[in-house]
Formats: C-alpha cells, sequence, structure tokens
C-alpha cells in the first residue's frame, strides 16, 4: 500500500507544472478571462501535442490510455494555474461521458478529434431546477432530435459539439447547428465562462443510457475536487509568500500568530483536500465498492474548503486581499463557480448520509 | 498510487485476523464502559496475550520483540483492531512512545531491561514532562536534577501526567543545566516510582475523574545510569518522544472514531426530532454525513502521512495537521452527539434513563481536553506555521 505518487505520476504532476507555467502564466489568465470565450487556440494545440487532451483516453483513439489518478494530477496543475479554456469541460466533462457511456463506433467518432486537438467539448446537464441529480432531468430526446434549454453549460461557445444529458439518453449536438442558441451567462468566473444553451429541435445523436453517465460524473466530479486543491494550494503559496514579506509593527505579518495559524489553518484544509481528491481517484481508477462515496466525500471536502481557504487567503492579505489585483481573489472566483459544479457540499453530504445512515448502496462506479 | 495491499501486507493482516478469530476476548462490551481503574487487569492482560505472540508493539524491531512492521502494516493493525472492536491496551504510553525511545537511545542495558516489561505490561510507563509553569513552553521546565556521586537528586513538580496512578517508571524530563539555555540544559530520566520521595496525587479534571496525577519529586534518588540518551540532550529525547505522540494518536483514534460514528447513526435512529427519527431530519443527516466524511478523510491524511514518512525515513512536523485535525473532528463529533439526545445527552453514568451508560455526557467534557493534550492546537498551528510553512517563529 502506498499513498504516493509513483515516479511517472511526479513526473507528470511537475511537467504540467512546468507547463502551464511557461504557457499560461498569470498575464495570461488575465488576458484570456479579459476575452469572451477565455479560449487561447495555440495554448491549445500545445496541451493536445502533450498528450492533455487524450490522457484518459484510449490509444486506439489517439488517446495516452492512463488512468483516473493521472488525470486528476494534470487537473490538479491546471487549477494550480487557473487554466482557462474548455480543457476540464473537454476531458473531464465530455470525454469522459463519452468514454463511459458510448460504443466504440462513437467513442472512435468523438474521442478522436478530442485526443487529437481538432475538436473541443463540453457536457450539457444543468436545467431550470438546477439538480446534478440524473433522476431530476426533464429534458427528453425525441426522434432524434431535443428542444429545451440547458443551463450553466462550461465552454459551449468554443465547443464543437456538445454531449446532452437527457432523460432517455445521452446526446451528442453538433454545436454548430443551426438554431442552437448559445448565450452567455456572466458568473463570477471570467477563466470559465458559462452559456445557457437553447435546443429548438436540434438534431442529436444518441450515444448512450442516462444511468451510464453517473461513472462519468465521478470521474468528472474527482477531477473538479482535484483542480480546486490546486487552487488551494496556489492560494497557500501566495499568501504565506506575502505573510514572509509585508511587514506592520515592524515585523513580517507571518510572524503573527494571529495570521501564522489562519496559513496553518490553509495547509491543513489543502492537505485534507487533497488526501480526499487522490483517494477519490484511486478507488475510481480500481473501480472499488467505495468510489461513489470517496467521490461524494472528495467534492464535499473540497467544495466548503476552496472557500473558506480562499476567505482565509484574502483576509490575510489584508486591504491587497481586497484589489482587483490580486490573484488570490480569481481563484476565489473559480473556488465559488466550482463549489456549485457537479454539487456543493450539501449534495454530495446528502449522498453520503444516503450510504452511511440509511445504508443505500450508491450508484457505484459500475452502473450501466 | 497503489493502496492495494501487497502480497506481504495481505499475509501480514491474514496472520493478525487469524489471530484474533482465537484470541479477542469475548467479555470486552462488559468492561468497556467501566472506570480504567477497574477495567485496567483486565487491559494488561489482554496486552500480555498479545505480547506473547508479537502483536503488542508490530512497528518495534523483532530484536525487541515487535515484528518489525511497516507504517503501512502498522496503519493496517490499527484498521484490523477499529474493525473487531478491540480492547486497547493497558501500557499505551510504553508502547507508543517511551519504548521507542529507549529503542532509539538507550543503552543496550537500559534496552533489556526495560523493553520486555513495557511490552508485557508487567511494567506500566508514565511521561513526567509538563510543569505548572512548562505547559505549550515546555523547555522552560524546572525540575532540577543535580549529580551526587553516581545518583542524580531530583527535585520538583510534573502535572497532567496521564497513568501516573498506576506507573511503575517515568520518563522524566529534568534541568540539569541551569545556566546553559533552557534547551540545552535538559535530560532525560528514567525514574522508578517506587523511589522513596515520590508522590502521586490525582488530579481530578472537569469531567470528575482522576485520568491524570501530579507527580512531586522531594531529593528523589536516581542512578546516573538511568539517563536516557546524553546528557544535557534531554530536548532531543523528548521532541523525538513527542513526534511519536503526535504521529501515533491518528492511528489509534481512528478505532474510537469509526465506532463512536457508528454508534451515533444507530441512536439517531431511535432518538426523535420533530416526531421523526432524527436520522431522518435533514440537518442531522448533513451533520452525521459531515462527520462520516472527515473521519475518513483523518484515515486518509494519515495514510498518506506514513506514505510520506516511509519515503523519507523520519515522522515531520506534518503530523500536527492529525494532531489538529482529529482533535478539533471529535469535539464537533460529540456536539453532534449531544444535538442528537437532546436532554438525554447530559445524563450521565447511573443515572435514570442515561443513553449508553452516560459516555457521551462523558465525551462531551472529555473532547475539550484534546486540543490540549499532547500539544494544544495552537501550539501544533505554530509549529506548521514555522516548521512546514516556513513563517517566521512566532514565540
Amino acid at each position: 500500500m502506498q499513498f504516493g505518487l509513483n515516479e511517472s505520476q511526479e513526473l507528470l504532476k511537475s511537467n504540467a507544472r512546468k507547463f502551464f507555467a511557461a504557457e499560461c502564466p498569470t498575464e495570461e489568465v488575465r488576458r484570456l478571462m479579459e476575452t469572451e470565450t477565455a479560449f487561447d487556440e495555440a495554448l491549445w494545440a500545445k496541451m493536445a501535442e502533450q498528450g492533455y487532451t487524450g490522457i484518459l483516453f484510449p490509444e486506439e483513439y489517439g488517446g495516452v490510455g492512463l488512468g483516473t489518478v493521472d488525470l486528476i494530477l494534470l487537473m490538479e496543475e491546471a487549477g494550480r494555474a487557473l487554466l482557462p479554456g474548455p480543457l476540464f469541460s473537454t476531458v473531464a466533462l465530455a470525454g469522459a461521458a463519452i468514454h463511459t457511456v458510448a460504443s466504440a463506433e462513437h467513442q472512435k467518432k468523438y474521442l478522436e478529434p478530442i485526443c487529437s486537438g481538432e475538436a473541443r467539448a463540453t457536457l450539457a446537464f444543468l436545467e431550470a431546477a438546477a439538480s446534478w441529480d440524473l433522476n431530476a432531468l426533464t429534458m427528453a430526446g425525441a426522434n432524434g432530435r431535443l428542444t429545451g434549454e440547458k443551463l450553466f453549460v462550461t465552454d459551449a461557445a468554443v465547443g464543437d459539439f456538445i454531449v446532452v444529458a437527457a432523460k432517455n439518453g445521452v446526446y451528442v449536438v453538433n454545436a454548430k447547428e443551426p438554431g442552437l442558441k448559445i448565450e452567455p451567462m456572466k458568473g463570477l468566473d471570467m477563466t470559465r465562462k458559462i452559456y445557457a444553451v437553447t435546443f429548438r429541435d436540434t438534431p442529436a445523436e444518441r450515444i448512450g443510457e442516462t444511468a451510464a453517465l453517473s461513472k462519468a460524473l465521478n470521474v468528472a466530479t474527482a477531477a473538479l475536487a482535484a483542480e480546486l486543491v490546486g487552487g488551494m494550494q496556489r492560494t497557500l503559496d501566495i499568501t504565506v509568500e506575502y505573510a514572509k514579506v509585508r511587514k506592520q509593527f515592524g515585523k513580517p505579518i507571518g510572524s503573527y500568530q494571529a495570521v501564522q495559524h489562519q496559513c496553518a489553518d490553509i495547509y491543513l484544509e489543502t492537505e485534507s483536500a487533497r488526501s480526499a481528491a487522490y483517494y477519490a481517484a484511486w478507488t475510481l481508477q480500481e473501480n472499488t465498492a467505495e468510489a461513489a462515496v470517496a467521490v461524494a466525500i472528495a467534492k464535499m471536502y473540497a467544495s466548503d474548503a476552496g472557500r473558506t481557504v480562499g476567505n482565509r487567503g484574502i483576509q490575510v492579505h489584508g486591504g491587497m486581499g481586497f484589489t482587483w489585483e490580486n490573484d488570490v481573489q480569481l481563484y476565489y472566483r473559480r473556488a465559488k463557480a466550482s463549489e456549485t459544479m457537479l454539487g456543493d457540499g450539501t449534495f454530495h453530504r446528502d449522498r453520503i448520509a444516503r450510504v452511511a445512515i440509511d445504508k443505500v448502496v450508491c450508484e457505484t462506479a459500475t452502473r450501466s | 498510487m497503489d493502496l492495494n495491499l501487497t502480497p506481504q501486507e495481505t499475509k501480514f493482516r491474514d496472520e493478525l485476523r487469524a489471530w484474533l478469530a482465537t484470541n479477542l476476548p469475548k467479555d470486552w462490551d462488559a468492561w468497556r464502559e467501566k472506570p480504567l481503574e477497574e477495567s485496567f487487569p483486565y487491559l494488561r492482560a489482554w496486552q500480555k496475550k498479545l505480547s506473547q505472540d508479537g502483536w503488542a508493539a508490530v512497528s518495534w524491531p523483532k530484536e525487541y520483540g515487535g515484528r518489525s512492521a511497516t507504517l503501512m502494516e502498522s496503519a493496517i493493525f490499527w484498521e484490523e483492531m477499529a474493525r473487531v472492536e478491540a480492547p486497547p491496551m493497558a501500557n499505551s504510553l510504553g508502547l507508543g512512545l517511551i519504548g521507542p525511545t529507549i529503542i532509539a537511545y538507550g543503552t543496550e542495558e537500559q534496552k533489556k531491561r526495560f523493553i520486555p516489561k513495557i511490552l508485557s505490561a508487567e511494567e506500566i510507563w508514565c511521561q513526567g514532562f509538563s510543569e505548572p509553569n512548562a505547559g505549550s513552553d515546555l523547555a522552560s521546565l524546572q525540575t532540577e536534577a543535580r549529580l551526587d556521586g553516581d545518583h542524580y537528586i531530583v527535585n520538583g513538580q510534573k502535572v497532567w501526567t496521564s497513568y501516573g496512578w498506576v506507573g511503575n517508571w517515568c520518563e522524566l524530563v529534568v534541568r540539569t543545566d541551569p545556566v546553559a539555555p533552557k534547551h540545552k540544559g535538559l535530560t532525560v530520566l528514567l525514574v522508578d516510582m517506587k523511589s522513596p520521595g515520590v508522590e502521586v496525587r490525582p488530579l481530578r479534571q472537569m469531567t470528575g475523574e482522576s485520568e491524570f496525577n501530579e507527580i512531586f519529586f522531594r531529593d528523589v534518588r536516581v542512578p546516573a545510569g538511568n539517563v536516557l540518551g546524553k546528557v544535557n540532550d534531554g530536548w532531543n529525547v523528548a521532541v523525538s518522544t513527542l513526534m511519536y505522540e503526535r504521529g501515533s494518536y491518528g492511528a489509534r483514534l481512528h478505532l474510537i472514531f469509526t465506532r463512536n460514528i457508528t454508534r451515533l447513526i444507530e441512536l439517531s435512529r431511535k432518538f426523535l426530532r420533530n416526531g421523526k427519527p432524527a436520522s431522518e431530519d435533514p440537518v442531522i443527516r448533513q451533520k452525521l454525513a459531515q462527520c462520516y466524511a472527515e473521519i475518513e478523510i483523518m484515515r486518509l491524511n494519515q495514510m498518506r502521512a506514513f506514505s510520506r514518512i516511509t519515503a523519507t525515513g523520519v515522522p515531520g512536523p506534518e503530523g500536527s495537521i492529525q494532531k489538529i485535525f482529529w482533535s478539533e473532528l471529535n469535539q464537533r463529533v460529540q456536539q453532534l452527539a449531544q444535538e442528537i439526545l437532546g436532554p438525554y445527552g447530559q445524563l450521565v453514568a447511573g443515572a435514570g434513563h442515561a443513553v449508553d451508560k452516560g459516555i457521551w455526557s462523558y465525551g462531551y467534557l472529555r473532547t475539550r481536553g484534546n486540543t490540549i493534550e499532547a500539544g494544544t492546537s495552537e501550539v501544533q498551528r505554530n509549529i506548521i506555521g514555522h516548521f512546514v510553512l516556513g513563517l517566521p517563529r512566532s514565540y
């Protein structure tokens, strides 16, 4: 039993960190977030070249064929860099969904362009009721067409196709389909844009069963928890650095216990969130019986810790923390958006309660 | 990352399971809630039984009666003990903290003299660290030891000594050089608690019981051969004990936490809230799920810390995370128990209608001590701030 990263995982993580630091430093994040879609074609091509868009998918479709643990290490580093654009939407949401629910033929059709970097994609899930429960979906496909509205769809405007969760199946819609309406919903997180997508008798290809999505959602949820961990780590680093150099009353503020203990709590919450996210990824990779609960625990903790870590980071920065130019606030915005995405703490505590209290066998990773 | 057991770990676990299947006492439930003074002989016998087959201190080297178990095997050991709700062992400080310190710093003679009896629970150990004026600032302690021929003469007072009332031996930190800087003048002595001049007084704590003691030393003669480590190097010896304390506690506590949350979930089905079982109340459900999740995260943090120690060789200051995490979590679990039980939560052992023989009212008070004992939460946060994050020392 070894709960540390092995050599190739360490290498993947440190390479990703170097890659994002070089290709998407904070100045680039700030530039992209002010654009309409926060998407950069050249950066995307480089990520595809690194194999990031195909990290999770089989080699036969041009992917790298790595596991969920590798995926979340990549996402952790993407989160640490506050990577703008559709990597998460394409790989962890749309890609994982296709990989889980679709036939080999459909996987080939849709995963190949993702792996090669030709295509971006996303998952349209939430409806007006804003529930992440698969059973709460109301939109239904009929005669190969979809009608209705999906909300909070990440990166929809740069997607080439959109995977749609409907109550009677999982569908894929060409994002360039005439009549498809993609309208921005302006949210707090400027680095990951969200959209309202309206389907009006839009042609849609059915690729699988709705129930089969639960495993894909678990993978995406673990990946998002890891992305939050990356953001927490960066907030910790920035905050500790500031506490060392900012002086008041003639001493670094980090020498005062009121400040130091905030930093210690950020560390504690970050490390705890990391333990939970890594474990969740591993249970998914190994398809163990604990996977669904482990994912719920990881996202529950990361959702709440992402927010409290940000609270503390801003507070330690004092007046600087409240300024636009301070990067902690950018992570804070992302953390708030990610908190509710794929279910917030309350949603996941409810899932945990069903298993721990009601002894309901949670939808397992193998359910199909 | 591979959380599957290796063949060696599986073998270890299966051996332990087989041993427990035949040796786990069946009557522990009858003893569990009794005061420690009453159950102590029982716990002693249990430890002796474990030690006879090499299960009392699995992480100790084979030559000292352990199994040279890896940290992961130790974790497996405590998980298995939790799974079967095994009784704790009597000499927990000796096994967890003092034995390992003696193995690390002791002379061959000391090891031969003390280790076997620590293992068999024949000699119970206590720790003489804190003093009335030296708590978090341990290095400022004042109990002094003056060399007189081949003996040290010890004078002073210790406080918050667990197992003082039953202790045969004490790992005592004393000041041997009053002029050296405070960290440089300390020495660790191994003191026979039956020595003339040692007086143990019960310290009544807020729970009403006396789990801890005050120990007074008046001209107590300790053979110079009972110095552990080097004279005036006692700070390093003591810190090594504290590292074992903070590192090892978490794994053992998982046993208690798992039992508590399981029981609490059972109780939530029986106790009503607005006419329905508390287990159906959305707020209680949220809180139970939160505690359940955090208990799991506590276990995962521990496993990650173990993996890191395995890679680096030593327990690091990261153990401070564990100490903060479990102690604060334990308080939240107890508060939740109070919420579920409502007015029944206050009933103490022996009271009519008391739930689970009053363990929840006791636990509510006892867990206040968790964030104080073995290094306060404030000291742990100082350790993280300075030693992990590299912030300037705040004290």
